[in-house]
């Protein structure tokens, strides 16, 4: 206690605030979200969960399309729904979570003790962080690090040519069109068909902007089949498999780009250039663990892919820190992200405890099927096997599905393919009346039931007259909108839109 | 129309440089320049080494105004509070013949007077900069490096505090020479015969009319068309582009300073080296190509690939991995580009055109001349008209404060007092809101990106942005009202955004 009460004044000398945990959990994505609740599942009595953006939810909040949770919650939730679960579970088993916090670096073993079998009576880890609030320096005994990835830039990949205004990566492309109400551009082409790439050529395509193609290096789609279905096919987006953006034109904005045909050696085949007109070029050229955290307590990291080396429990070369999610390894779904968050928040409390740790099947990091889908096969997107389900006009039936669903999904996708709608619609917001911009005034929204595809790009374009009240709460009918057809499609709020919407 | 009786055209590492010199004294002086910014052009594209003189001909304005900077650089960057380190320089031979160009290079740097060249072994060099390539070299201790932006920046900051006018934006479109009025405002009727009896209107694409007595021209690759525009003679300027790249700051300690391959015959630049900036990147390049036009500052492939490669041979250690940018600079040439190498800095009135300071040419070691060559123009200006001292010449400037330099004991401090001290904005240099809002709220209200970039450094760091444009944009239209599609990456034309999505 006296040893505690030391410590405290000798921050406070130093103007720190000083704070202790037993877990520590860097990153409230999905991975931190249940690493901190599983932490706290398995005993440990305090848990901090700290995220430098202003919530939890990580690049979740920002993924307002579906397609998460159909392992985890057997559901097809959106980025936002499945983020306020998460976040919901994590604060319901009394977590501590710390927003707008930014951890600066992590000293391992500074009080010089020996972490493991010691629980409770041991802080083994120093953790620097600024937020509004101050400097902050907290102990804790293990440390789990969820702090995700980024995405691979221009200038990483040293794409020739100018540079303008108008050269964004995807995720980036994202945050602005689906949180702070910004179009980039109105004529788009794609480099790189990740699955975020794919998506956004989807979501500028409802708002009303042109994509012109999506190019990509490789002779087949780097991301998952069925977003090439779902936010290619469906809009009729052409894909240049095996080519290059060679060259990018513009003195003050984009101008275009210049595609080049790429040869087996991955080199631009002299002749083959072509150029695209366009005023944006969306990057989404791949991801890297994102580890300046990391590297500042000595983990090692994989020299190739930048992701943190760690052993079967997840645990890393320092002990008592664990890694998981994108920030190890770049996995394909948040629902593994999760479930491997789970794994690392109670090893780490195993760790305290100096009891047996759970091992990690490293299957499950990637397991979903990508690139091309097979001609005249339909992609099941009811769960992460995504079977290639073919219809044999011969017998009458369908093959390539493991389970009945995937015959049912097959048979409708036929007749009348259906989809989630999912878009965004604005919120009044009362503090700067029209409201316009403001990071707060778009609100996620989804369509209750599958609709009609045909009739996806007139209901968004319907939507975007709506302008909802707050507060409303996710699940919340938003609005009723008549398909063409004349079916009335139900409008649910995806997210919460309350008081800060209003201050 | 403004009357004025200076004008500066450029506002670039040698026109800010003149207008601050030239605040020194009782004139009324205005600059003129086409980017958003200082340092939109040339001055933010190179190399940002101070060098120490040893690469130019004894005798020629270059070496003497280069090796005058030197010396004069370390308390001009202190006065200015903008960062300044002194690494030293090593120039490298990989064979005999390069050994006998360093002898040659370092003789003709102690006819320059540079200090403290000496030869050095293999030995000596691991020592000075552990593996570089190469079997000797030349080092120069007196070579240091800067930060040409905010140096630009805080010059033009400190003569704005001194007076002088700065009009962004202001590409200037036409210049017209006029007789002087009878009944000259302040200088005896004896004198104002003395220097001319001409005076310039020049004229800008945003509407603007600035009257003035003396003409200079500091608008680097623009420098042969004003001087023409201003009824001058012509100048030929061959536009010869540098490219590089830059390495993120994980490399930062696989290099203390400056390392050049020794010169080699024919070559219009320095050769591609290897350069630690006060930032902690090192940057690679530039090559040397000679260009048809002077705004292309596109990056090529094959120069990439070859600047990779040279700077391998130069330093092993560096990686492919560690590249987060590329960026293109263009030297504004005299020597065409089969005569290669470098024809001298041209600083004179013209005699055909009284009133016009032409600056031409001014290309590497330009930026570490610049004060000195300030001090020529006021010294031509001293010639023909009578120079009064300001009493009240601020000196000093205060750079804005840099939390991620600061210990933690001041860091805590600072977000005591204010808040937002405590919100990193820029993840990759650890910017705050506050630096960031220093940066937006600065004198010459440019609230480009790039703007904010120079003075906070945010965005530069190795996800290019990814996490801080966001919030950057977020501050600009929530806290400052500026609409998403007037927000511009450099100057007018460059703007991000084509407006809101619903």
């Amino acid at each position: 206690m006296s040893e505690t009460k030391n410590h405290t004044n000798e921050y406070e000398t130093r103007g720190v605030v000083h704070e202790t945990c037993d877990v520590l959990v860097v990153g409230a994505g999905p991975g931190g979200l249940a690493a901190a609740k599983s932490a706290r599942d398995a005993g440990a009595e305090h848990v901090f969960l700290i995220e430098r953006d202003d919530r939890a939810g990580g690049i979740l909040n920002q993924c307002i399309h579906d397609g998460f949770g159909i392992v985890r919650y057997r559901k097809q939730l959106t980025g936002p729904e499945y983020a306020l679960r998460a976040e919901q579970e994590a604060e319901a088993s009394g977590i501590e979570l710390l927003t707008g916090c930014h951890v600066l670096r992590i000293d391992a073993h500074t009080r010089a003790h020996k972490p493991a079998r010691m629980y409770a009576c041991t802080r083994a880890y120093v953790v620097t962080a600024v937020s509004a609030d101050g400097l902050k320096q907290i102990e804790a005994g293990a440390v789990v690090i969820a702090t995700g990835c980024r995405e691979r830039t221009r200038g990483a990949i040293a794409i020739p040519g100018s540079r303008p205004a108008g050269v964004f990566t995807a995720g980036v492309t994202q945050n602005f069109v689906n949180i702070r109400n910004i179009m980039p551009g109105k004529k788009v082409v794609v480099f790189g068909s990740g699955d975020v790439g794919m998506i956004m050529a989807r979501r500028l395509s409802l708002e009303g902007a042109k994509v012109e193609a999506v190019i990509e290096i490789l002779p087949e789609p780097a991301g998952l089949s069925r977003n090439v279905s779902q936010c290619l096919y469906d809009y009729g987006i052409p894909i240049f498999c095996s080519h290059t953006v060679s060259k990018i034109i513009g003195k003050k904005r984009l101008e275009a780009v210049e595609i080049s045909e790429l040869d087996e050696s991955m080199q631009p085949i002299r002749g083959t250039e072509r150029l695209i007109e366009c005023d944006t070029l969306v990057l989404s050229v791949g991801l890297i663990p994102e580890n300046e955290v990391a590297q500042t307590a000595g983990i090692k990291l994989d020299a190739r892919t930048n992701g943190m080396m760690t052993d079967q429990y997840l645990q890393t070369n320092v002990p008592g820190i664990f890694a998981c999610g994108n920030a190890r390894r770049i996995m394909d779904l948040a629902d593994f992200v999760s479930e491997q968050g789970e794994l690392a928040g109670r090893n780490a409390v195993a760790f305290l405890n100096g009891t047996e740790m759970g091992e990690w099947d490293e299957a499950r990091t990637s397991s979903m099927a990508k690139g091309f889908p097979e001609k005249g096969v339909v992609t099941c997107t009811l769960c992460p096997t995504g079977c290639q389900v073919r219809y044999n006009e011969a017998l009458g039936e369908y093959e390539g599905n493991k389970c009945k669903r995937g015959a049912a999904f097959a048979e409708q996708e036929r007749v009348n393919p259906q989809r989630i709608l999912t878009t965004t619609v604005k919120v009044a917001n009362r503090k700067t009346g029209d409201g316009d911009y403001c990071r707060v005034n778009l609100l996620p929204v989804r369509s209750a039931e599958p609709v009609s595809k045909q009739s996806l790009p007139q209901l968004v374009q319907e939507l975007r007259e709506i302008t909802v009240e707050p507060p409303v709460k996710c699940g919340d009918v938003v609005a009723e909108i008549q398909e063409e057809a004349g079916c009335y499609i139900r409008i649910i709020a995806t997210a919460d839109a309350d008081s800060n919407f209003l201050e | 129309m403004t009357k004025h009786d200076i004008v500066i055209i450029g506002a670039g590492g040698v026109g800010c440089a003149v207008a601050r010199e030239l605040s020194r004294y009782n004139l009324n002086i205005t600059v003129l320049e086409k980017e958003c910014d200082a340092a939109g052009g040339i001055s933010g594209r190179n190399s940002a080494v101070v060098h120490a003189g040893f690469n130019n001909v004894p005798g020629s304005l270059m070496a003497k105004l280069c090796v005058e900077g030197n010396r004069g650089f370390e308390p001009l960057c202190r006065e200015l509070d903008i960062p300044y380190k002194k690494t030293g320089k090593l120039l490298v031979a990989f064979d005999e013949t390069d050994m006998n160009a360093l002898q040659e290079i370092m003789r003709q740097g102690i006819r320059n007077g540079c200090e403290g060249l000496r030869l050095v072994d293999a030995d000596e060099m691991e020592k000075l900069a552990p593996g570089i390539g190469g079997i000797g070299g030349m080092y120069s201790p007196e070579t240091a490096v800067f930060d040409p932006f905010l140096y630009c920046i805080a010059l033009a900051e400190n003569a704005l505090a001194n007076g002088a006018t700065f009009h962004f934006n202001s590409e200037v479109v036409a210049i017209e020479r006029t007789k002087v009025e009878e009944h000259n405002e302040e200088h005896d009727e004896e004198h104002s015969k003395e220097y001319s009896n001409d005076r310039f209107v020049v004229k800008t694409a945003d509407g603007g009319e600035h009257a003035c007595r003396f003409l200079i021209n500091c608008a680097g690759l623009s420098s042969g068309k004003i001087s023409e525009l201003a009824g001058g003679p012509s100048y030929q300027l061959y536009p010869c582009r540098g490219e590089y790249f830059i390495l993120d700051k994980v490399a930062e300690d696989l290099l203390p300073m400056p390392v050049y391959p020794a010169p080699r015959k024919g070559i219009g630049g320095l050769g591609v080296h290897l350069t630690p900036t006060t930032a902690g990147n090192i940057i690679i390049g530039p090559s040397a190509e000679y260009i048809s036009q002077i705004d292309d500052l596109s990056c090529t492939r094959p120069v990439m690939e070859e600047l990779f490669k040279e700077a391998k041979a130069l330093l092993p250690s560096i990686e492919r991995k560690y590249i987060i940018g590329s960026y293109a600079g263009i030297r504004p040439k005299l020597a065409p580009p089969e005569e290669g190498g470098y024809r001298d800095f041209v600083i004179q009135e013209e005699e055909q055109c009284p009133g016009l300071i032409n600056l031409i040419g001014i290309e590497s070691p330009g930026l570490t001349a610049s004060m000195p060559i300030a001090r020529m123009v006021r010294g031509i200006i001293g010639a023909r008209m009578p120079l009064e001292e300001k009493e009240d010449f601020i000196a000093g400037r205060k750079g804005p404060v840099r939390f991620r330099d600061l210990s933690e004991e001041e860091q805590a401090k600072l977000i005591r007092e204010d808040p937002e001290f405590g919100e990193i904005i820029c993840r990759c240099q650890k910017v705050t809101k506050r630096e960031i809002r220093n940066a937006i709220e600065n004198p010459f209200g440019a609230k480009s990106i790039s703007a904010i970039k120079y003075r906070a450094w945010a965005t530069t760091g190795r996800c290019n942005g990814g996490y801080c444009l966001t919030r950057i944009v977020d501050m600009l239209v929530n806290e400052y009202g500026v609409k998403p599609e007037e927000i511009t990456y450099r100057s007018t034309g460059s703007e991000l955004f084509s407006g809101k999505v619903k």
